[in-house]
């Protein structure tokens, strides 16, 4: 189906009904009960997932299948945010050009800087995106104020010209942006007995994206051209030796992936229109490194994981403080209650990077095919307990091609 | 003139002079041995035929045209397949992807952006995959990972992704080192069927006297990055100096 097969197909139609019902499933607990807190069906949060999602898958492209580890790849994502914020000023407030400009732009500049850093493999290639990164972070911050706006962030003005529809700021307010009318923000709530679920247009709008771009990374996968990226990681010395040139290869790789940095950057600012330069810090390359290697790199599913994983830390956890630990544990004694929240104060809150620190060790050192690793292996402990004999079979020859 | 035709070349690492003088001319259609003690110099001068190394003099022609100044991948697109002394496959990958790889570089030529397409409907490229894993003996093992193979499965893998893109020269650095005598004699008569079956050229490295008396047609004797004698097989085995040099036998 879809060109798909039947296994890929099934794991795309999960994702499907994941990302469709996303907004009931990440609400399961009635809005006042103490548990409220763990919810992530917000639209804000869901939408951060599905294109943190789309940065790692296309981070994947590169990373998962080459081994080419880019440190550099968030100088895509504000490339792309900052082309976004343009096409909102000068053409129209609808997020259609904006997104594509965004990864045509973010494509653009990938072709430059893969094609320099890509003339050094391992480490010495990572340096180079590093420093392209942070020279690209540098000049957003400083010199090409003009087009960033420095340190304020790129934002919308009532004076932008917007040539195709510069009524919509007619009232006076900054308009928002929309997809053929339907604003981002509208978001159509639901109040079930204790539970309250809100779905959302701009949601839905990168759940369309993420989808797509989620297919097309298994297609990529599924091809002939997937197969020559899992090759050149594997033996680079062989596939010259075979007559195949490898740097076409990478460079497509990396400008692919730049161009999936370039979407998630044009949703972003689609969804909130506004870019500034620390978009392309170094700290935001760390983190689609970190999302795709605890997910599992060369996985499908992985760095979609991977990327909720980290996103539900940064924006739940950290919102677990001492009140929230005191309430929790006032059934114990005082003294042990204190001495508990005291023990747990380190690791939530602002703290939460130290958990998630701690995780991705453990994550690392124990399941190094990460999160999937982790699925697969309670997978086959259940499939084992059911049918020895098949499991057995099946652990002697590997996965065929197809 | 031979298919392959190397003209004085010289290398030199540092202060080791590795190749000196090299003369090497390989009649097509036959199959060459180049033999010498450890150190001689052979994987070097097999590395200056396939771009690995760039000779710091001298010239190597193949079917007319010179080798040097072009990359690895441009010389096997001329006709130049290379085993290696270790086995040099894609280890995460299984058989039969080993297989496919060198069939599309030998049907797209080196670069084809073929993301759209799907790996398992390319049915031309599997079928010949298939029929040289067949031909090695090794289609039961299709679906292995490459890595979890034998040495000597991994070399016959190598070997037969080396074939299927029908070189018209084949070079082969030490093909049955480490590998059980069964797994030798099938070698051997895999090459010989091989070069009667497909007009390939064949230049072979080996330490292994007993494969290189079945199969080579010239000899040549390297020693210290010189070439001391070539000849037939018959008249390589008593030559005094190779004795001396190669076999450490005083005549
Ligand atoms: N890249 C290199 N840099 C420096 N010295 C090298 C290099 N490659 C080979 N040598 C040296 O050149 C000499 C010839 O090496 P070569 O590998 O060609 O020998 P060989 O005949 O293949 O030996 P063996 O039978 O052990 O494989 C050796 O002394 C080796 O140490
Ligand atoms: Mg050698």
């Amino acid at each position: 189906m879809l060109g798909l097969t039947g296994k890929d197909f099934t794991l795309f139609l999960i994702v499907v009904v994941m990302v469709v019902f996303a907004p009931i499933i990440l609400n399961p607990f009635p809005v006042d009960s103490a548990m409220a807190q763990f919810n992530a069906g917000y639209p804000d949060l869901m939408q951060r997932f599905l294109i943190f999602g789309i940065f790692a898958v296309g981070f994947n492209i590169l990373f998962g299948l080459t081994g080419y580890l880019s440190f550099g790849h968030a100088a895509f994502l504000g490339a792309g945010s900052y082309a976004g914020v343009w096409m909102f000023k000068l053409l129209s407030m609808n997020v259609l050009p904006a997104i594509l400009v965004a990864m045509v732009v973010a494509g653009l500049f990938s072709v430059v800087i893969g094609y320099v850093s890509l003339r050094r493999s391992g480490i010495y290639f990572s340096i180079l995106t590093l420093a392209f990164a942070q020279m690209s972070y540098a000049l957003a911050y400083s010199v090409l104020t003009p087009i960033t706006n420095g340190e304020t962030g790129l934002q919308l003005s009532l004076n932008d010209p917007r040539v195709l529809d510069g009524a919509a700021s007619a009232d006076g307010s900054l308009p928002v942006p929309t997809f053929f009318g339907l604003e981002m923000r509208d978001s159509w709530d639901v109040t079930l007995g204790g539970w309250a679920f809100t779905f959302n247009a701009g949601y839905y709008l990168c759940a369309i994206f993420m989808l797509v771009a989620f297919y097309v990374a298994i297609r990529i996968f599924r091809s002939p051209f997937g197969m020559m990226l899992r090759a050149i990681k594997s033996n680079q010395q062989r596939m010259n030796y075979t007559g195949l040139n490898t740097r076409p290869y990478t460079l497509a790789a990396f400008v692919i992936s730049g161009m999936f940095a370039g979407l998630a950057g044009g949703l972003m600012v689609s969804m909130d229109p506004l870019a500034g330069a620390e978009r392309m810090q170094w700290t935001r390359s760390g983190e689609v490194v970190l999302m795709t290697i605890l997910g599992g790199a060369g996985t499908l599913i992985g760095p979609v994981l991977g990327a909720g994983f980290i996103k539900y830390f940064e924006n739940i956890f950290s919102k677990i403080n001492d009140n929230v630990l005191h309430g929790w544990f006032a059934f114990l004694p005082d003294g042990l209650e204190n001495a508990i929240v005291w023990i747990l104060h380190p690791f939530v809150g602002k703290g939460w990077h130290l958990t998630l620190g701690l995780l991705f060790m453990l994550v690392v050192i124990f399941l190094p095919g990460g999160l999937v690793e982790a699925g697969q292996r309670i997978g086959r402990l259940f499939s084992r307990k059911k049918k020895p004999a098949d499991a057995a079979q099946k652990s002697t020859q590997s996965t065929p091609a197809e | 003139m031979g298919i392959l035709e190397v003209k004085n070349v010289n290398k030199r690492f540092g202060g080791l002079q590795a190749l000196g003088d090299v003369n090497l001319s390989v009649v097509e259609n036959s199959c060459h041995a180049i033999i010498g003690p450890n150190g001689a110099g052979k994987s070097t001068l097999l590395n200056c035929l396939v771009g690995k190394l760039i000779p710091d003099t001298g010239s190597v022609m193949f079917d007319g045209q010179s080798v040097l100044g072009r990359t690895p991948y441009q010389i096997n697109q001329m006709g130049i397949s290379r085993v290696f002394q270790t086995p040099e496959i894609f280890g995460d990958l299984t058989v039969i992807e080993n297989m496919m790889i060198p069939c599309f570089a030998k049907r797209d030529g080196s670069f084809r952006m073929h993301a759209y397409a799907r790996s398992n409907q390319e049915r031309d490229v599997i079928e010949k995959a298939e029929i040289m894993l067949e031909d090695v003996n090794m289609l039961d093992k299709r679906d292995m990972h490459a890595a979890s193979m034998s040495r000597g499965d991994k070399r016959r893998l190598e070997i037969a992704m080396c074939l299927v893109q029908e070189p018209r020269l084949l070079l082969l650095d030490e093909p049955t080192a480490g590998m059980a005598r069964a797994d030798t004699n099938n070698t051997i008569d895999l090459l010989k069927r091989i070069k009667d079956e497909r007009n390939i050229t064949i230049a072979i490295i080996e330490h292994d006297m007993h494969v290189v008396f079945s199969l080579a047609e010239r000899i040549t004797v390297l020693a210290q990055g010189t070439p001391l004698v070539e000849d037939t097989p018959a008249n390589i085995k008593g030559h005094p100096k190779v004795r001396e040099a190669y076999l450490g036998e005083t005549a």
